[in-house]
C-alpha cells in the first residue's frame, strides 16, 4: 500500500507505529479516572448532591479499565510476550510500569473499592436468591457475611480510605499516561512537562462527562426521573474542570507559539493542513469552546429543567467526542511529521484488520456490554430491588 | 552422567569463563575477540560521499533488510544560497539504486549517509519496557528479537528514524554495526563497499585507531547534538542543515 508522502520523511518514518488502538488507550483510562474522580467527590468531599451516580460511576470505571489493555494487546507485535513486563520489567523505561500501575488501580482500588461498597448487597442477595444466582453471589461475597452495623462502619471506613488513596491513584493512572508521550524528548509534538497535567484534566473532564451522560440515559431508560439537583452539579463540576483543562491547553499552545523554536514551523503547518479537522474544528471548537459555552450558558440563564437537560446532552456528547479527538491529535498527529521538520506523511487505517476501524469500535463497544452485565449484577440505581435500606440491616446478620 | 570429584575441578574454570559471558549480557562469539577492549564508533566523511547507494545494498544483503526498510539509507541534500533551515531532502528507496542527476543549479549538494547513531545515551534503549534493546559492552546498540514485544516504543524514542519494526519477525530492527562481522576481526559491510572510504569503522579504545588522528585534525559534528544522545557516527564537513 502506498502511502502518500509530502516533503521528505526518513525512510523509515513513513509507516506510521501507533494506530488508532493506541488512541483509544489513553481515551478509555481518561474515562477511567475521570468517572473515579466523580465518584470520590461524594465519597471524600462529601458532595451529596452527586450521589445517584456514585456506584455508576464506580461500575462505569471498572467496565473500561478492564477493557484498556486490549488495544495494548492488540497492537503489539509479540501479544505473548507481554507478561515479561511483569517478569523483567526494563526500570529506566515509563512502560514497564504499566501493568503494574495498571494492577494496582484495579486489585487495590477499583475492585476492593467495589467489593466494599457492595458487600452488603451481595450478602443479601446471596441469602434471598436461590441456585445459580445464590451462588454466584456467595463467590462474589468471598464468603465475608458478616453485616452486622459494626462490622459495616469498618466496610464504611475502609471504602474511604480506599477512596483517599484512589485519588492519587487515578491522577497516577492517567498522569503516567501523559507521562509515556509528554518524555519522548524526540517528538516535539509530545515532549512537553505538562502533557501529563493535561492528561489527567482531560480524563477529569471525559470521564464526568460520560458518567453524566450514562446516568441521564439510563434514568431516562428506567423511565425514572432524573435528579436535576445532580445534574446540575455534575455539569458545574464539568465546567469548572473544563476551564482549567481547556487553559492549561491553551498555555501549552501559547508557549509553543511565542518560544517558535526548530519544530514550530512543521508543526504549525501540520495543525493547519492534516490537523485542521480533527484538532481545530473537532477538538477546538466543537468539543471544547462549545460546550464550555452552553455549560456557561447554565450558570449565568435561568433555563427549565428540559432545556438544562438537552443542554447537558449535546455539552456531554461533544466533550466525549472532542477528547477523543484530542487523544487522536496527540497519538496520530504526533506521527504524521518527520522528525527532520521536512515533510508529512498520511494515515491510513484499515477497516476490518487487526487495528483497523472495526477492531477499534468493537472495543468501544465492549465497555458499554461489561457496563451492562455489571448493573444486571450489582444494581447501581439508588432505589434498586427490594434490599432493606441500610438502617434496617440485620444486627447479627452473619450465616 | 556420573560427575566425579575430579572432573567437576576441570569444569569449574570453564564455568567460570562461561559466567563471565552471560553476566556481560552476550556471549563472547569470536574467541579472541574481548568485548571490553572496544568501543564502537563510525565515522562518516560527507565530502568523500559520492550517493552511489552501495553501502545500502550491501547492508541490505547482508543483513536481510526487508524491502522498503533501512537499516542505513542515504540522503541527498540541495541547500540554496543562505536557505539552511529549508533545505531540499531526498532519499528516493533510501538511495538504495543512487539517485537521478541533479537538476537543481545554484546553492550546494552534498550527501548524507545515516545509519543508527549506537548513542552512548540512547532513548530507544532507555524506553524499552523489558530491556530487549540493549547496549553491548563494547559500545553497540543492539536489539534481541527473541524478546522485543514489538511495542514500538523504541521507534518512537529514535530521534533520528533509524529503527522500523521488521513485518517477518514482528520485532524491532536497526543497524547492529555488523556486529557479527566486527567481532571477528571484519568492518561492517557498508564500509567495506564504500568506493571511496566515506564510511570508516572506528575502535575508540584502540589508541592505534587512524579515528583519534581525524578527530583531532578535523571539525567533526554528530546529528543533533541538542538531543544529548551521546550518538557515535561522527560527520566530517557536515553542513548546518543536516538534520
Amino acid at each position: 500500500m502506498q502511502i502518500p508522502v509530502e516533503g521528505f520523511m526518513y525512510p523509515n518514518e513513513v509507516e506510521l507505529q501507533w494506530s488508532v488502538l493506541i488512541v483509544l488507550y489513553p481515551y478509555i483510562t481518561g474515562l477511567v479516572a475521570g468517572a473515579f474522580i466523580l465518584a470520590s467527590l461524594e465519597r471524600v468531599f462529601r458532595v451529596e448532591a452527586v450521589k445517584p451516580t456514585y456506584r455508576l460511576a464506580l461500575l462505569t470505571a471498572l467496565s473500561f479499565l478492564l477493557v484498556a489493555p486490549m488495544p495494548l494487546q492488540l497492537h503489539l507485535g509479540h501479544p505473548e510476550r507481554s507478561f515479561e513486563m511483569y517478569l523483567t520489567p526494563h526500570r529506566s523505561s515509563a512502560m514497564a510500569m504499566f501493568g503494574f500501575v495498571y494492577l494496582w488501580y484495579l486489585m487495590a482500588v477499583l475492585l476492593l473499592e467495589i467489593w466494599l461498597d457492595y458487600r452488603r448487597d451481595i450478602v443479601l442477595k446471596a441469602q434471598t436468591s436461590q441456585g445459580f444466582t445464590r451462588l454466584l453471589y456467595r463467590l462474589l461475597s468471598l464468603g465475608s457475611n458478616n453485616i452486622s452495623e459494626r462490622s459495616l462502619r469498618i466496610d464504611e471506613r475502609l471504602g474511604y480510605f480506599i477512596t483517599l488513596i484512589g485519588i492519587p491513584s487515578a491522577f497516577l493512572l492517567h498522569g503516567y499516561v501523559g507521562f509515556i508521550f509528554g518524555s519522548v524528548k524526540a517528538n516535539p509534538w509530545w515532549s512537553s512537562p505538562l502533557m501529563p497535567i493535561v492528561f489527567i484534566f482531560s480524563a477529569m473532564v471525559s470521564g464526568i462527562a460520560a458518567v453524566m451522560l450514562l446516568y441521564m440515559l439510563t434514568t431516562h431508560l428506567r423511565t425514572r426521573t432524573i435528579d436535576m439537583r445532580c445534574v446540575d452539579t455534575i455539569a458545574r463540576y464539568l465546567l469548572y474542570t473544563f476551564v482549567i483543562d481547556f487553559s492549561l491547553e491553551m498555555l501549552d499552545l501559547l508557549q509553543r507559539i511565542y518560544e517558535a523554536d526548530e519544530s514550530f514551523r512543521s508543526l504549525d503547518f501540520m495543525v493547519h493542513t492534516r490537523l485542521w479537522t480533527s484538532q481545530v474544528i473537532i477538538q477546538i471548537l466543537l468539543g471544547t469552546v462549545t460546550p464550555i459555552v452552553l455549560l456557561g450558558l447554565t450558570q449565568v440563564l435561568t433555563l427549565t429543567d428540559t432545556a438544562r437537560k438537552r443542554i447537558y446532552a449535546i455539552a456531554g456528547s461533544l466533550t466525549v467526542v472532542g477528547i477523543f479527538a484530542m487523544r487522536w491529535n496527540v497519538v496520530i498527529g504526533g506521527q504524521l511529521f518527520s522528525k527532520s521538520f521536512l515533510g508529512y506523511t498520511t494515515y491510513k487505517m484499515g477497516f476490518a484488520t487487526r487495528e483497523g476501524l472495526l477492531t477499534a469500535i468493537v472495543l468501544m463497544i465492549l465497555p458499554f456490554g461489561i457496563l451492562w452485565v455489571l448493573v444486571k449484577l450489582l444494581p447501581p440505581w439508588p432505589d434498586a430491588g427490594s434490599l432493606p435500606a441500610s438502617g434496617t440491616t440485620p444486627a447479627h446478620g452473619t450465616t | 552422567m556420573d560427575l566425579s570429584r575430579r572432573r567437576l575441578l576441570m569444569l569449574l574454570p570453564a564455568a567460570a569463563v562461561a559466567w563471565k559471558y552471560v553476566e556481560a549480557g552476550t556471549p563472547e562469539s569470536s574467541p579472541n575477540y574481548k568485548l571490553t577492549d572496544h568501543w564502537w564508533a563510525m565515522l562518516i566523511d560527507i565530502p568523500k560521499c559520492i550517493g552511489c547507494g552501495s553501502c545500502v545494498r550491501a547492508c541490505a544483503n547482508e543483513n536481510d533488510v526487508p524491502e522498503g526498510y533501512f537499516r542505513t539509507w542515504v540522503e541527498r541534500y540541495h541547500v540554496s544560497d543562505w536557505k539552511i533551515e529549508r533545505p531540499e531532502v531526498e532519499s528516493p528507496n533510501g538511495g538504495k539504486q543512487g539517485f537521478p542527476p541533479n537538476e537543481e543549479s545554484g546553492g550546494k549538494n552534498f550527501f548524507v549517509p545515516k545509519l543508527c547513531n549506537h548513542c552512548s545515551d540512547s532513548p530507544c534503549t532507555q524506553v524499552c519496557p523489558v530491556g530487549a534493546t540493549f547496549s553491548t559492552p563494547d559500545g553497540v546498540v543492539l536489539v534481541d528479537k527473541t524478546y522485543c514485544l514489538g511495542c514500538r516504543y523504541c521507534v518512537q524514542a529514535c530521534p533520528y528514524g533509524c529503527r522500523f519494526i521488521n513485518p517477518k519477525t514482528n520485532t524491532a530492527e536497526k543497524c547492529t554495526l555488523c556486529y557479527h562481522r566486527i567481532t571477528k576481526g571484519l568492518t561492517t559491510a557498508c564500509c567495506e563497499v564504500c568506493p571511496t572510504g566515506a564510511r570508516q569503522l572506528a575502535d575508540l579504545k584502540n589508541p592505534n585507531d587512524p579515528i583519534h588522528e581525524f578527530l583531532r585534525t578535523h571539525t567533526v559534528q554528530v546529528l543533533k547534538p541538542h538531543m544529548a544522545t551521546g550518538a557515535k557516527v561522527f560527520y566530517n564537513g557536515m553542513d548546518g542543515s543536516v538534520r
